[in-house]
Protein backbone atom coordinates (compact mmCIF):
# COMPACT_ATOMS: atom_id res chain seq x y z
CA UNK A 1 0.00 0.00 0.00
CA UNK A 2 3.17 2.61 0.08
CA UNK A 3 2.98 3.02 -3.95
CA UNK A 4 -0.63 3.82 -3.39
CA UNK A 5 0.31 6.35 -0.71
CA UNK A 6 2.49 8.11 -3.04
CA UNK A 7 0.29 8.27 -5.60
CA UNK A 8 -2.39 10.32 -3.18
CA UNK A 9 0.54 12.61 -2.08
CA UNK A 10 1.87 13.37 -5.06
CA UNK A 11 -1.75 14.04 -6.16
CA UNK A 12 -2.53 16.41 -4.07
CA UNK A 13 0.45 17.86 -4.11
CA UNK A 14 -0.37 18.48 -7.94
CA UNK A 15 -3.56 19.93 -6.57
CA UNK A 16 -1.65 22.41 -4.07
CA UNK A 17 0.59 23.46 -7.08
CA UNK A 18 -2.64 24.36 -8.99
CA UNK A 19 -3.44 26.66 -6.27
CA UNK A 20 -0.13 28.13 -5.73
CA UNK A 21 -0.17 29.29 -9.58
CA UNK A 22 -3.26 30.93 -8.78
CA UNK A 23 -1.97 32.52 -6.03
CA UNK A 24 0.42 33.83 -8.35
CA UNK A 25 -1.16 34.63 -11.07
CA UNK A 26 -4.67 35.90 -9.71
CA UNK A 27 -5.54 38.99 -11.12
CA UNK A 28 -7.76 40.25 -8.43
CA UNK A 29 -7.24 40.01 -4.86
CA UNK A 30 -10.62 37.54 -3.99
CA UNK A 31 -9.20 34.88 -6.47
CA UNK A 32 -5.87 35.27 -4.31
CA UNK A 33 -8.12 34.52 -0.98
CA UNK A 34 -9.90 31.68 -2.79
CA UNK A 35 -7.27 29.76 -3.63
CA UNK A 36 -5.07 29.95 0.30
CA UNK A 37 -8.89 28.82 1.55
CA UNK A 38 -8.01 25.87 -0.54
CA UNK A 39 -4.97 25.62 -0.03
CA UNK A 40 -5.99 25.20 3.72
CA UNK A 41 -8.26 22.50 3.05
CA UNK A 42 -6.19 20.60 0.98
CA UNK A 43 -3.61 20.28 4.03
CA UNK A 44 -6.03 19.06 6.50
CA UNK A 45 -6.14 16.00 3.86
CA UNK A 46 -2.38 15.91 3.88
CA UNK A 47 -2.36 15.62 7.36
CA UNK A 48 -4.51 12.89 7.39
CA UNK A 49 -2.44 10.84 4.82
CA UNK A 50 0.74 11.50 7.27
CA UNK A 51 -0.96 10.10 10.26
CA UNK A 52 -2.25 7.30 8.22
CA UNK A 53 1.69 6.26 7.03
CA UNK A 54 3.20 6.99 10.25
CA UNK A 55 0.27 5.26 12.61
CA UNK A 56 0.76 8.48 15.33
CA UNK A 57 -2.29 10.60 15.54
CA UNK A 58 -0.89 13.93 16.97
CA UNK A 59 -0.93 14.67 12.71
CA UNK A 60 -4.29 15.28 12.82
CA UNK A 61 -4.04 17.48 16.15
CA UNK A 62 -2.60 19.57 13.79
CA UNK A 63 -4.82 19.13 11.12
CA UNK A 64 -7.83 20.01 13.28
CA UNK A 65 -5.78 23.42 14.51
CA UNK A 66 -5.24 24.09 10.86
CA UNK A 67 -8.65 23.55 9.74
CA UNK A 68 -9.59 26.15 12.71
CA UNK A 69 -7.00 28.80 11.90
CA UNK A 70 -7.70 28.82 8.07
CA UNK A 71 -11.21 29.23 8.52
CA UNK A 72 -10.98 32.19 11.17
CA UNK A 73 -7.79 33.61 8.22
CA UNK A 74 -11.00 33.47 5.25
CA UNK A 75 -13.30 35.14 7.75
CA UNK A 76 -11.11 38.23 8.36
CA UNK A 77 -9.61 38.53 4.66
CA UNK A 78 -13.72 38.33 3.20
CA UNK A 79 -14.33 41.08 5.97
CA UNK A 80 -11.11 42.80 4.96
CA UNK A 81 -12.32 43.05 1.33
CA UNK A 82 -16.07 44.16 2.24
CA UNK A 83 -14.20 46.76 3.78
CA UNK A 84 -15.65 46.94 6.98
CA UNK A 85 -14.35 47.11 10.78
CA UNK A 86 -13.81 43.74 12.80
CA UNK A 87 -15.96 44.20 15.43
CA UNK A 88 -18.76 45.56 13.32
CA UNK B 1 -11.72 -5.43 4.10
CA UNK B 2 -11.75 -2.06 6.04
CA UNK B 3 -8.71 -1.25 4.31
CA UNK B 4 -10.14 -1.65 0.76
CA UNK B 5 -13.69 0.45 1.10
CA UNK B 6 -11.16 3.26 2.86
CA UNK B 7 -8.89 3.25 0.18
CA UNK B 8 -11.57 3.46 -2.32
CA UNK B 9 -12.75 6.39 -0.29
CA UNK B 10 -9.42 8.20 -0.20
CA UNK B 11 -9.56 7.58 -4.20
CA UNK B 12 -12.87 8.76 -4.58
CA UNK B 13 -11.66 12.53 -2.41
CA UNK B 14 -8.10 12.84 -4.24
CA UNK B 15 -9.56 12.26 -7.46
CA UNK B 16 -12.76 14.84 -6.35
CA UNK B 17 -9.28 17.45 -4.92
CA UNK B 18 -7.76 17.16 -8.10
CA UNK B 19 -11.28 18.21 -10.33
CA UNK B 20 -11.91 21.17 -8.35
CA UNK B 21 -8.07 22.70 -8.61
CA UNK B 22 -7.74 21.81 -12.31
CA UNK B 23 -11.42 24.20 -12.03
CA UNK B 24 -9.72 26.58 -9.33
CA UNK B 25 -7.14 27.26 -12.70
CA UNK B 26 -9.49 27.04 -15.69
CA UNK B 27 -12.49 28.87 -14.70
CA UNK B 28 -12.53 32.72 -16.27
CA UNK B 29 -14.20 34.38 -13.04
CA UNK B 30 -13.90 34.63 -9.36
CA UNK B 31 -17.37 33.27 -8.36
CA UNK B 32 -17.27 30.15 -11.05
CA UNK B 33 -13.75 29.44 -9.43
CA UNK B 34 -15.19 30.16 -5.84
CA UNK B 35 -18.16 27.77 -6.91
CA UNK B 36 -16.07 24.82 -8.46
CA UNK B 37 -12.92 25.22 -5.90
CA UNK B 38 -15.00 24.80 -2.95
CA UNK B 39 -17.39 22.55 -3.22
CA UNK B 40 -15.12 19.58 -5.64
CA UNK B 41 -12.41 20.44 -2.71
CA UNK B 42 -14.68 20.20 0.71
CA UNK B 43 -16.49 17.06 -0.62
CA UNK B 44 -12.66 15.23 -1.39
CA UNK B 45 -11.45 16.52 1.81
CA UNK B 46 -14.20 15.04 3.78
CA UNK B 47 -14.48 11.53 2.13
CA UNK B 48 -10.34 11.57 2.52
CA UNK B 49 -10.70 12.11 6.29
CA UNK B 50 -13.91 9.68 6.20
CA UNK B 51 -12.30 6.96 4.71
CA UNK B 52 -8.70 7.90 7.28
CA UNK B 53 -11.13 7.17 9.48
CA UNK B 54 -12.31 3.58 8.02
CA UNK B 55 -8.71 2.79 7.87
CA UNK B 56 -7.83 3.68 11.15
CA UNK B 57 -10.39 1.80 12.77
CA UNK B 58 -9.87 -1.34 10.73
CA UNK B 59 -6.17 -1.10 12.19
CA UNK B 60 -7.28 -0.26 16.38
CA UNK B 61 -6.09 3.47 16.28
CA UNK B 62 -9.43 5.02 17.94
CA UNK B 63 -7.69 8.63 18.56
CA UNK B 64 -7.21 9.03 15.10
CA UNK B 65 -10.73 7.84 13.63
CA UNK B 66 -12.84 10.04 16.18
CA UNK B 67 -10.03 12.46 15.40
CA UNK B 68 -10.92 12.43 11.74
CA UNK B 69 -14.70 12.54 12.56
CA UNK B 70 -14.98 15.18 14.15
CA UNK B 71 -12.65 17.17 11.61
CA UNK B 72 -14.75 16.04 8.82
CA UNK B 73 -17.92 17.70 10.49
CA UNK B 74 -15.36 20.69 11.18
CA UNK B 75 -14.69 21.03 7.26
CA UNK B 76 -18.47 20.18 6.06
CA UNK B 77 -19.46 23.10 8.33
CA UNK B 78 -16.89 25.87 7.95
CA UNK B 79 -15.46 25.51 4.37
CA UNK B 80 -18.82 26.59 2.77
CA UNK B 81 -19.33 29.57 5.33
CA UNK B 82 -16.20 30.84 4.07
CA UNK B 83 -17.03 30.69 0.88
CA UNK B 84 -19.82 32.20 1.13
CA UNK B 85 -18.14 35.42 3.61
CA UNK B 86 -15.95 35.44 0.27
CA UNK B 87 -18.42 35.56 -2.16
CA UNK B 88 -20.12 38.26 -0.76
CA UNK B 89 -16.45 39.82 0.07
CA UNK B 90 -15.68 39.78 -3.52
CA UNK B 91 -19.02 41.36 -5.08
CA UNK B 92 -19.03 44.37 -2.04
CA UNK B 93 -15.30 44.94 -2.89
CA UNK B 94 -16.66 45.79 -6.86
CA UNK B 95 -14.98 42.98 -8.90
CA UNK B 96 -16.95 42.30 -12.19
CA UNK B 97 -18.76 39.29 -13.28
CA UNK B 98 -17.15 37.04 -16.49
CA UNK B 99 -19.17 39.40 -19.63
CA UNK B 100 -20.60 35.74 -20.46
CA UNK B 101 -22.64 35.81 -16.81
CA UNK B 102 -26.65 36.31 -17.27
CA UNK B 103 -27.98 37.29 -13.65
CA UNK B 104 -27.23 38.99 -11.14
CA UNK B 105 -29.73 38.50 -8.54
CA UNK B 106 -27.28 40.04 -5.30
CA UNK B 107 -27.52 43.02 -7.24
CA UNK B 108 -30.92 43.09 -7.73
CA UNK B 109 -31.82 42.58 -4.30
CA UNK B 110 -29.57 45.49 -2.82
CA UNK B 111 -31.21 47.94 -5.61
CA UNK B 112 -34.61 47.02 -4.54
CA UNK B 113 -33.85 47.19 -0.78
CA UNK B 114 -32.36 50.86 -0.99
Amino acid sequence: MNGLMSIFIWALAGSSFLCLYRIAMGPTPPDRTVSIDILGTLVVGFCAFMSLITGKDFYMNIGLSWALLSFIGTIALAKFLERRSFDE
Amino acid sequence: MSETIGYIMISIGVLFDILGCVGLVRLPDVYNRLQAATKCVTLGTSVILLGAAVIAFGRGLDAFAIKALICTIFVLITSPTGAHALARGAHKSGVPLWEGSVIDEYKETEENKS
